[in-house]
């Protein structure tokens, strides 16, 4: 939009990452982990989003190349999009498994490989 | 006028909340028409008279207060009373809520069921007037319907889970996975219309309905019910909505004598009547959607009325008329129409029996979808061969003539590949004779008494 | 940081992002998982609209499409399947990985936060493509440039589909 800066989306990108990535560390439901890597992940989205609408004002010309990199972040954020979804499919899926043979969701207690 | 002319001198933002405002209104009033038409139309299409007692005056005979010409005569409602009725029993009876449940997600549950019901009209055009229709004319139009509608599976969902009860969860979940299934139908319908008019605005869409029927004949108007892929489309469409309103045939998440009544059981009064307004908002949502995709929108006719006022014949005056009458009455054509689409969802509820939960999915995953799929790819092969095939005169109308053959030949494959898979389920037919071992009652009795 | 003028777009990306900071807040704080599951349909929510004032329609859209509609749907279900939504079900005791946790975040983000912010305080003027985040200039680029990334993510949305029906089935 105009008047805001690129600071502020890009801030608010950074801060539902490193919220992401402390989730991550810190719950022990399997479930709420992969949601706090779908928000890293949406974070990501964001700021490539971002930096593909302010990168147009910056080049004052249309060239094939600014247009090719202004098109770029969204083509990511599609492919970024898709990934995620199939991977969410297969993560679930792999939770439920999980906790069909033990009955237990607790990423702590998931250390069978443990040396 | 002074009212347009100050309308469009305000800003953008208050231009847009008017739109919105007049848009909720117009959704709100016809509401209670709906669930009284729907009581009277189901209870005479099952033989049986509906609610026809509410509001019915008699004058009295003996007070002085009453005008002479009007004692003792009876006034008839026709039971049109009997939504307020509704109304104002749900609004003062007690509210409950279970007692273990999760509160905030209880109460969140028949808001996100409503909110999705209003928001999806924001893109259909409900009239010519393109200052306060539609609200929003974005370029992702019928993207954002299916993105709304999806969103309304979180308040079937929630309020299952909310419930606290294993029934209300089952139905909920049963619900949703209802719900995500036929969208994925309604979504291909769609895009082979997208495809079709080439852009994803219903605005552009209506815009090359009224262009003259194949091409060819200019006074009618080229709906896409008349072609024939827009046809398999709106069938699959018609299908898909009636699925995602959780109406019969599909309510087998809210059906009385399954889950009690599925997701909302333990749902009573305001929250209630919520949740059956959201249904009938969606309902005439999605009625609106598929006139205006399929069906020409405000149009009342197929018929091209500028074209026919311009021509020279008898009636031209008259057809000057009626496409000013449409111009300035628009909405209310929107509003017959969407009553005409209730009275299908009604008929289909009074004639159809309720499909079992396998039933339905096995037709929403297995029959519809790969049809959708199938009706998008030829979409997509025709636009490719009549492109390739040029700028001649008669292109169009052999292709729609080879369309439609195409159309009821895949038809007529389907019905004999479903009743080869039914034959084939049903067995030979042949009754096997049954073992039966008559009791000798001489030997029973004096064995019992003894 | 001293030219910034509050515009009407300023408050309104200042409430937005407050709610979806807020909302991420949610996820990573709530012991219930359905509340944070719903703390992240609302995050994505917020971001679909931060989309669209980005110009990007087609892709906020999606977003709601994938994302809210689908993504967070089977979230919720496996969660009411596995009934995890009772706090009681999973203790999550106090330990020391909590407020390590927290520390470790807040250095992260400082540390790049102070890095890179400052050099993006600068505004856009003028938007040159006229149909940006159209689905037209989408189509464009994704059906001519990116097509065979294009293939490729429909070969990884099908090995998606059959993994998750073969875990998902009980004997194969």
């Amino acid at each position: 939009m105009n008047g805001v800066p690129l600071a502020a989306y890009l801030g608010l990108g950074l801060f539902m990452f490193c919220v992401g990535i402390v989730g991550v560390i810190v719950r022990r439901n399997p479930i709420v982990i992969f949601m706090c890597v779908e928000l890293m992940l949406n974070a990501a989205n964001l700021t490539f989003l971002s930096f593909a609408r302010y990168r147009i004002a910056e080049s004052s010309r249309v060239t094939i190349e600014a247009e090719r990199s202004v098109m770029a972040g969204q083509m990511m954020v599609i492919f970024v999009m898709a990934v995620a979804a199939a991977e969410v499919a297969v993560g679930l899926g792999i939770i439920m498994t999980i906790f069909r043979s033990r009955n237990n969701v607790d990423v702590d207690e998931l250390n069978l490989l443990r040396g | 006028m002074d009212v347009a002319k100050w309308f469009l001198g305000l800003a953008d933002f208050w231009q847009a909340l008017i739109r919105a405002i007049i848009w909720v209104l117009f959704i709100f009033a016809p509401v209670p028409i709906f669930i009284w038409w729907e009581r009277r139309l189901l209870s005479w299409m099952q033989d049986r008279i509906g609610p026809n007692r509410v509001g019915n005056i008699t004058w009295s005979t003996r007070s002085k207060y009453v005008p002479g010409f009007l004692k003792g005569k009876k006034w008839k409602l026709f039971g049109l009373a009997q939504p307020v009725a509704d109304g104002i029993k749900s609004f003062t009876k007690e509210d409950l809520a279970p007692s273990t449940s999760d509160k905030f997600v209880y109460f969140l549950a028949p808001a996100l069921a409503v909110f999705p019901a209003f928001a999806i009209g924001a893109v259909i055009p409900w009239s010519a007037w393109r200052s306060l229709t539609p609200v929003a004319n974005v370029d992702i139009g019928v993207l954002y319907i299916l993105a709304i509608s999806s969103l309304g599976v979180y308040g079937v969902v929630l309020a299952g889970y909310a419930s606290n009860n294993k029934y209300s969860l089952m139905g909920g979940l049963r619900a949703s996975a209802q719900l995500i299934s036929y969208e994925l139908s309604m979504g291909m319908s769609l895009g082979a219309i997208a495809l079709g008019s080439g852009s994803l605005r219903p605005t552009d869409m209506l815009a090359a309905q009224e262009q003259p029927l194949y091409g060819v004949i200019p006074f009618l108007q080229n709906w896409y019910a008349f072609t024939p892929f827009g046809f398999v489309a709106m069938v699959v469409f018609f299908i898909c909505m009636v699925a995602e309103t959780n109406r019969a045939p599909f309510d087998l998440p809210e059906a009385e004598s399954e889950l009690v009544a599925g997701y909302n059981t333990e749902y009573s009064t305001k929250k209630w009547v919520m949740f059956m307004m959201g249904e009938y908002v969606n309902m005439f949502i999605f009625g609106s959607v598929i006139m205006t995709v399929f069906l020409g929108g405000y149009n009342l006719l197929p018929v091209n009325w500028d074209y026919l006022a311009h021509q020279n014949w008898p009636g031209a005056g008259i057809c000057e008329f009626i496409a000013r009458l449409q111009y300035w009455l628009g909405f209310g054509v929107f509003f017959i129409k969407g009553f005409a689409v209730i009275t299908a969802y009604i008929w289909v509820r009074a004639t159809l029996p309720r499909l079992r939960y396998d039933q339905l999915m096995s037709f929403g995953w297995r029959w519809l979808l790969p049809l959708a799929t199938c009706n998008l790819i030829v979409v997509a092969l025709w636009l490719v061969s009549t492109k390739l095939a040029g700028d001649k005169s008669n292109s169009g109308v052999i292709g729609i003539a080879l369309g439609w053959a195409a159309v009821v030949i895949a038809m007529l494959v389907l019905y004999v590949i479903y009743r080869q898979i039914r034959k084939n389920q049903a067995g030979d037919g042949k009754l096997e004779p049954r073992q039966v071992t008559l009791v000798d009652p001489n030997a029973a009795s004096t064995q019992g008494a003894g | 940081m001293n030219d910034i003028q509050i515009t009407p777009e300023l408050i309104l990306f200042c409430g937005l992002a407050g709610i979806a900071a807020l909302a991420s807040l949610g996820v990573v704080l709530f012991q219930n998982a359905v509340r944070s599951a719903l703390c992240l349909v609302l995050n994505f929510f917020v971001l679909a609209i931060l989309y669209f004032t980005l110009n990007a329609q087609m892709l906020g859209i999606t977003q709601i499409v994938v994302y809210t509609g689908a993504i967070m749907v089977l979230f919720l279900f496996v969660i009411m399947l596995l009934n995890l939504g009772s706090a009681r079900l999973l203790e999550e005791k106090w330990d020391i990985k909590k407020p390590l946790g927290a520390v470790f975040g807040i250095a992260l983000a400082t540390l790049i936060g102070s890095q890179m912010l400052p050099g993006f305080l600068s505004r856009t003027h003028v938007n040159p493509l006229s149909d940006y985040g159209t689905p037209q200039a989408l189509g464009r680029t994704i059906f001519t440039e990116y097509a065979v990334p294009f293939e490729c993510i429909s070969v990884l949305l099908l090995v998606g589909i059959v993994g998750s029906i073969l875990l998902a089935k009980r004997k194969i």
